[in-house]
C-alpha cells in the first residue's frame, strides 16, 4: 500500500517540474516589464531599476528560474504586486473559503449523483431515466456563470430566500479565525447564528459549482451500472440468490464506481476552474476570486503561484483517485 | 418417482429491435433423481436461455410464452421472484457457471461472498458455514482450504477457481445442480479431474446434475442421460449409451460425425441455423438435413420413439 | 442508406443534436439576413432601453435599447467562429504530435506526452485566462489561448490510437512490404484514428463555446459593441432583477448550442465505440 502510494507520487514529480518550467517561461516570455508594472505609472527609470535589482529581474533567465524554484520549495511565492503582501499568506488565508465551497459541491454532486445514476440505470428507458438523462445533458451544457445569475435572480432577488453574495451577512461579526474555515470557526466559537448564516451563503454557490459535477456523475454512474448489470457475475450472483438490494447497492455499485471515481478526479480540475467563475459572481473570498483579480490586474506572482497550487492540488487528487481505485479493486494493487 | 427436473414444451422469446426472437421453441427434458443429464447443443441454440428460464432470471425483454418447468414436483414458473430467491436459488438449486473469472465478484474476498450466500440460504451458524465450506474445499482438493476463503479470485489458478465455484454451488446443500459448460475453459487434464470429481460428488451428496455442454466427449465421460437441442428445440433425448451408440435424429448424427474423436473427414454441417427471428414452418433442421423429405417442410415433426429407445423429433420415427 | 447513418438516424437525442447544430450553423451563416434588426450589432436606441419581451422585441431590449433577439442571432457567428478556429488549431497541433509520439516511441514520445500531461494538469480556464491577459484581452488572444490549452486532448487520443494500431498486424504487414513511416502514419494509421478525433472535436466545439463565453463574461474575449453571448450576460448583471430577459436569453442560446454539440458528439461516440453503445 505505502509503496503503491509512493510510486504514484514519484510519477507526479516530473509533471510538477514541467508545470514550473512552463508557467515560468510563459510569464517571462511575454514582453512586458513587471518592474515597471510594480512601480506604477509615475515611476522614474531609477525607481524601476531599483525594483528590478531588488527582485532579481536584472539577472539572466536561468538564474531567475533557479532562484524561483528555491523559493517555491520554501513556499515563498514572492509578494503580490498589488496587495504588497506575501502571496503565500494571501493564499493561506483564502484557500479555506474555496475548500469549504469545493467540499460542499463535491458532497452535493457525489451524494446526489451516485444514487440518481443508479436509479437512472435501474429504471433504464422509463420516465425517471429520461428525466435524469435530460437533466444530465443540460447540466453539462449549461454555462455556470449564467446558471449562477439565474439562481441569484430567482432565489436571492425575486424570492429573497437566500443571500445574493458573500460568505456572511454584513450584519454578522466574524468569529475569531482559528481554522480560517468560516463554518468550523463559527462552531468552535459557539456562534450558531453565524454558522446558520454561513450555511445559507453556501447554498447557491455550491449548487452552481456542483451542477456540472452532479450531471457528470449521474451520467457515468448510470453507464457504469448499466454496464455492470450486463456482466456474467450479476447473473451468477442472482442465481446464487443474493438479495436484490444488496446486489445493487454493494456489489454492482462497487464495480461501477471505478469509472465514477476517475470522473471525480477529472472533475476536480473543473471544480477549480469553476470556482474562478462562481467565486467572482458570488463575491466569495476564496482563491477563485483572488485569481480573477490577479489576472485582471496582471499580477504575475499571484498567477504563477495559483497555477502551481492548482496543478499540485490536481496532481494530489489524481494520486488519491489511484489509491481509491486500488482499494476498490484489489487486482490493481497486486499488479503494482 | 418424481423427477428432479422436468421441462415440457418450454417457449421463451425475446423482444429485440429487429423483432421477436423465439429463442426457445418447445424444449423438453427430464432429469431423474440421482442422475446426470447432459444438455448438448451448438452455441446459440438456446442453452443459456434454458438455464436462465429455470433459474427465473431471464434477460430484459425476454418472457416465457408457454410450457412448464417442474422441479421436484413443484411448478417453478408459478414461483414469484421473491420465493425463488428465498427458497430455491442456492438452497435447492445450485449453479456452476462457465467462467469463474467472470462470475465471482473480483473486488470481494471469496469467503465473504460464499458466506453471504450461506447466511441467507443455508441452515446453521456462521461457524457451521465456515466448517462446511472448508470441508467442501478439502473434498474438492483446493490446497490450504482455511486460507483460501481470505483470498481474492484472481489469486487462484483456473482449475482451482472452478473448484471454488463447485464448492459454492454445493455450499447450501441443494438437491439439483445446474452446470453451464464449467470445463470449457480448462485444459484437458484439469477438465478430466473435475469431471471425475463431479461424478463422485453426485453420488456422495445425492445430487441430480444437469450439465450443459457442446462437447459429446464430456457427455460420454460424465453423463447418464442426454438431451440434444437444436435451434431452441429438443430433437433427441435418451440414455447416453443408446444415443451415442445409435444416434437417431439426423442432427445428432451430423453433430457426432463432426466430433474430432469420430470424424472421418473434416466436414461440418452444411447450411446455417435458422434465425430465431424467422423460424421456418417445417422441421427446423430440414434445410440442412441429408435425409430431408417433402413432408419435412410443411409442418413441425412430432415426437416419436426411435428403435434405440430415445425420444426423437423427426418424421422418420413419427 | 449507409448502415452507420441509419443507426445514427434512429438515435433520437443524436438527431436532435444534429438538428440544433445545423440550425446554429445556418443562423451563424445567415445571421445578418435572419435578424429582424441587423443594425443593432452596433446601433443604440436609448429611447427603447430595457423593454420586456413583446411582439416587436421577442427577447426584449438591452441597456442601449438594442433588440436582444437580433443580438442573440448575430452572436452565433462569433461563438462558432471562435470554437471552430480553436478546435481546428488544436487539432492541427495535437493530432500530428500524437501521431509522432505514438509511432516513434523513445524520448521523443516521452517528452511529448509529459508536456501533454503537464498542460492537461492545469485547468483550461485558468491557463486560458492567464494567457489571454498576458497577450492583451481580445478575441484573437482568447482564441489562441484556448487553442494552446485544448490540443493535448487530441494528442492523448491520437497517441493511444496510434500506439494500438502501430503494434497491430496490418502495420507490421505494411512495414514488411516496405512502406515508409510517412505513408504508414498518414495513409493507414491516421484514417483509423480519425473517428475518436471527430467525436472529441464535436464535443470540443460545444465545450469551447462554453469556455469562450466565460472569457467573454470576464471581459477577456469580445469587446463591445460586438454581439457576444457571454458579454451580454456580463452587461446584464447591472440591470437585474428588473431586466430578467437581458440575462436569460443569451444564456439559453449558449445552453442549447452546447447541448446540440454534446448530443451529436455522444451519438457519434456510440457509433464509434460499440462498448459504450450498450450503456445508453
Amino acid at each position: 500500500m505505502a509503496r503503491f502510494v509512493l510510486r504514484r507520487c514519484g510519477l507526479v514529480l516530473p509533471s510538477l517540474l514541467g508545470l514550473l518550467i512552463i508557467t515560468f517561461l510563459l510569464i517571462h516570455a511575454v514582453p512586458s516589464d513587471p518592474a515597471a508594472a510594480m512601480a506604477g505609472d509615475a515611476a522614474t527609470p531609477e525607481q524601476i531599476a531599483r525594483i528590478r535589482a531588488q527582485y532579481g529581474l536584472d539577472q539572466p533567465m536561468w538564474r531567475q528560474f533557479l532562484v524561483y524554484i528555491a523559493k517555491v520549495v520554501q513556499l515563498d511565492f514572492g509578494e503580490s504586486a498589488f496587495s504588497h503582501r506575501p502571496v503565500a499568506l494571501d493564499i493561506f488565508q483564502r484557500l479555506p473559503a474555496t475548500l469549504e465551497l469545493t467540499f460542499c459541491s463535491l458532497v452535493l454532486s457525489i451524494g446526489l449523483g451516485v444514487p440518481l445514476g443508479v436509479v437512472s440505470a435501474l429504471k433504464h428507458n422509463a420516465w425517471p431515466d429520461y428525466l435524469l438523462r435530460i437533466f444530465s445533458v443540460m447540466g453539462i451544457a449549461v454555462a455556470a456563470f449564467w446558471f449562477a445569475i439565474m439562481l441569484q435572480l430567482l432565489f436571492a432577488m425575486n424570492l429573497a430566500w437566500l443571500p445574493l453574495r458573500g460568505d456572511l451577512s454584513s450584519t454578522m461579526t466574524r468569529p475569531p479565525a482559528i481554522t480560517h474555515f468560516l463554518v468550523l470557526d463559527a462552531v468552535l466559537a459557539g456562534r450558531w447564528d453565524v454558522f446558520g448564516d454561513a450555511l445559507r451563503h453556501l447554498v447557491l454557490p455550491s449548487i452552481t459549482l456542483g451542477l456540472g459535477g452532479l450531471a457528470t456523475i449521474v451520467r457515468f454512474t448510470r453507464a457504469g451500472v448499466l454496464d455492470t448489470l450486463q456482466q456474467d457475475f450479476v447473473f451468477y450472483e442472482r442465481a446464487m440468490g443474493y438479495r436484490r438490494m444488496r446486489l445493487i447497492w454493494v456489489f454492482i455499485l462497487r464495480n461501477s464506481v471505478t469509472a465514477t471515481v476517475t470522473q471525480i478526479g477529472l472533475l476536480f480540475g473543473g471544480l477549480i476552474a469553476g470556482a474562478v467563475v462562481v467565486e467572482s459572481i458570488f463575491d466569495w473570498p476564496g482563491i477563485g476570486s483572488y485569481t480573477v483579480n490577479a489576472i485582471l490586474t496582471g499580477d504575475k506572482q499571484v498567477m504563477l503561484a495559483v497555477t502551481l497550487l492548482v496543478g499540485a492540488i490536481y496532481a494530489g487528487v489524481n494520486i488519491l483517485v489511484d489509491v481509491v481505485h486500488g482499494m476498490l479493486d484489489p487486482r490493481l494493487m497486486d499488479r503494482a | 418417482m418424481i423427477p428432479a427436473l422436468g421441462v415440457k414444451g418450454l417457449k421463451v422469446s425475446i423482444r429485440t429491435d429487429d423483432g421477436v426472437a423465439r429463442v426457445l421453441d418447445d424444449v423438453g427434458l427430464t432429469l431423474e433423481r440421482g442422475r446426470i443429464l447432459g444438455v448438448v447443443g451448438e452455441s446459440g441454440c438456446g442453452k443459456s436461455t434454458l438455464i436462465r428460464a429455470i433459474m427465473g432470471i431471464l434477460p430484459k425483454g425476454a418472457s416465457v410464452e408457454g410450457g412448464e418447468i417442474w422441479f421436484e414436483g413443484e411448478n417453478l414458473l408459478a414461483f414469484s421472484e421473491k420465493e425463488l430467491n428465498t427458497s430455491v436459488r442456492s438452497s435447492r438449486i445450485g449453479f456452476i457457471p462457465q467462467d469463474p473469472l467472470l462470475s465471482l465478484n473480483p473486488v470481494f474476498k471469496v469467503g465473504a461472498q460464499l458466506l453471504e450466500v450461506m447466511r441467507w440460504h443455508a441452515a446453521g451458524t456462521r461457524r457451521d458455514h465456515i466448517a462446511r465450506l472448508v470441508m467442501l474445499l478439502k473434498r474438492l482438493q483446493v490446497p490450504d482450504p482455511e486460507n483460501a476463503l481470505e483470498r481474492y479470485l484472481h489469486q487462484f489458478s483456473g482449475g482451482q477457481r472452478q473448484r471454488l465455484l463447485i464448492a459454492a454451488a454445493l455450499s447450501c446443500a441443494p438437491g439439483l445442480v445446474i452446470a453451464d459448460e464449467p470445463t470449457t475453459a480448462l485444459d484437458v487434464t484439469t477438465q478430466h479431474q473435475i469431471l471425475g470429481l463431479l461424478r463422485e460428488l453426485v453420488g456422495e451428496f445425492g445430487l441430480s446434475l444437469m450439465f450443459v455442454t457442446h462437447d459429446f466427449g464430456v457427455v460420454a465421460e460424465l453423463c447418464d442421460d442426454l438431451c440434444v437441442i437444436y435451434a431452441g428445440q429438443t430433437v433427441e433425448q435418451g440414455t447416453v449409451e443408446s444415443v451415442l451408440q445409435a444416434p437417431s435424429h439426423p442432427y445428432t448424427r451430423a453433430l457426432l460425425a463432426c466430433h474430432p474423436d469420430r470424424a472421418t473427414s473434416f466436414v461440418g454441417i452444411p447450411g446455417m441455423v435458422p434465425s430465431p427471428l424467422a423460424r421456418p414452418a417445417g422441421c427446423l433442421f430440414a434445410a440442412r438435413c441429408a435425409d430431408v423429405q417433402v413432408g419435412c417442410l410443411a409442418a413441425r415433426p412430432p415426437q416419436g420413439i426411435a428403435p434405440s429407445g430415445a425420444e426423437v423429433r423427426c418424421v422418420q420415427f413419427a | 442508406m449507409n448502415p452507420i447513418l441509419r443507426k445514427l438516424s434512429r438515435d433520437l437525442p443524436a438527431m436532435l443534436g444534429l438538428f440544433i447544430v445545423v440550425v446554429v450553423l445556418l443562423v451563424a451563416l445567415f445571421g445578418p439576413w435572419l435578424a429582424p434588426y441587423p443594425g443593432d450589432a452596433s446601433a443604440s436606441h436609448l429611447l427603447q432601453r430595457l423593454k420586456p419581451p413583446s411582439e416587436k422585441f421577442p427577447f426584449g431590449t438591452d441597456n442601449l435599447g438594442r433588440d436582444i433577439f437580433s443580438r442573440v442571432i448575430l452572436g452565433a457567428r462569433g461563438a462558432l467562429a471562435i470554437s471552430l478556429t480553436v478546435v481546428g488549431v488544436a487539432m492541427l497541433v495535437g493530432v500530428p504530435l500524437g501521431l509522432v509520439a505514438g509511432y516513434r516511441g523513445g524520448w521523443v514520445s516521452e517528452t511529448i506526452m509529459r508536456v501533454t500531461d503537464v498542460v492537461l494538469a492545469i485547468p483550461q480556464l485558468v491557463l486560458a485566462l492567464a494567457l489571454a491577459q498576458l497577450m492583451k484581452p481580445s478575441i484573437e488572444s482568447a482564441m489562441l489561448a484556448l487553442s494552446l490549452t485544448y490540443w493535448p486532448f487530441f494528442t492523448r487520443i491520437v497517441f493511444a490510437e496510434t500506439r494500438r494500431l502501430s503494434s497491430s498486424m496490418f502495420v507490421d504487414a505494411l512495414r514488411g512490404v516496405g512502406a515508409g513511416p510517412f505513408r504508414i502514419v498518414f495513409l493507414h494509421i491516421l484514417p483509423n484514428a480519425l473517428s475518436p478525433v471527430i467525436v472529441r472535436a464535436t464535443i470540443g466545439l460545444g465545450f469551447t463555446i462554453l469556455v469562450a463565453a466565460v472569457l467573454g463574461f470576464l471581459g477577456m474575449g469580445a469587446s463591445p459593441p460586438t454581439p457576444d453571448w457571454g458579454l451580454a450576460i456580463a452587461d446584464s448583471r447591472l440591470y437585474l432583477p428588473r431586466a430578467w430577459w437581458y440575462a436569460t436569453f443569451p444564456g439559453l442560446a449558449i445552453l442549447i448550442t452546447v447541448m446540440g454539440f454534446n448530443l451529436l458528439g455522444d451519438g457519434l461516440r456510440d457509433l464509434v465505440d460499440p462498448r459504450l453503445r450498450r450503456s445508453r
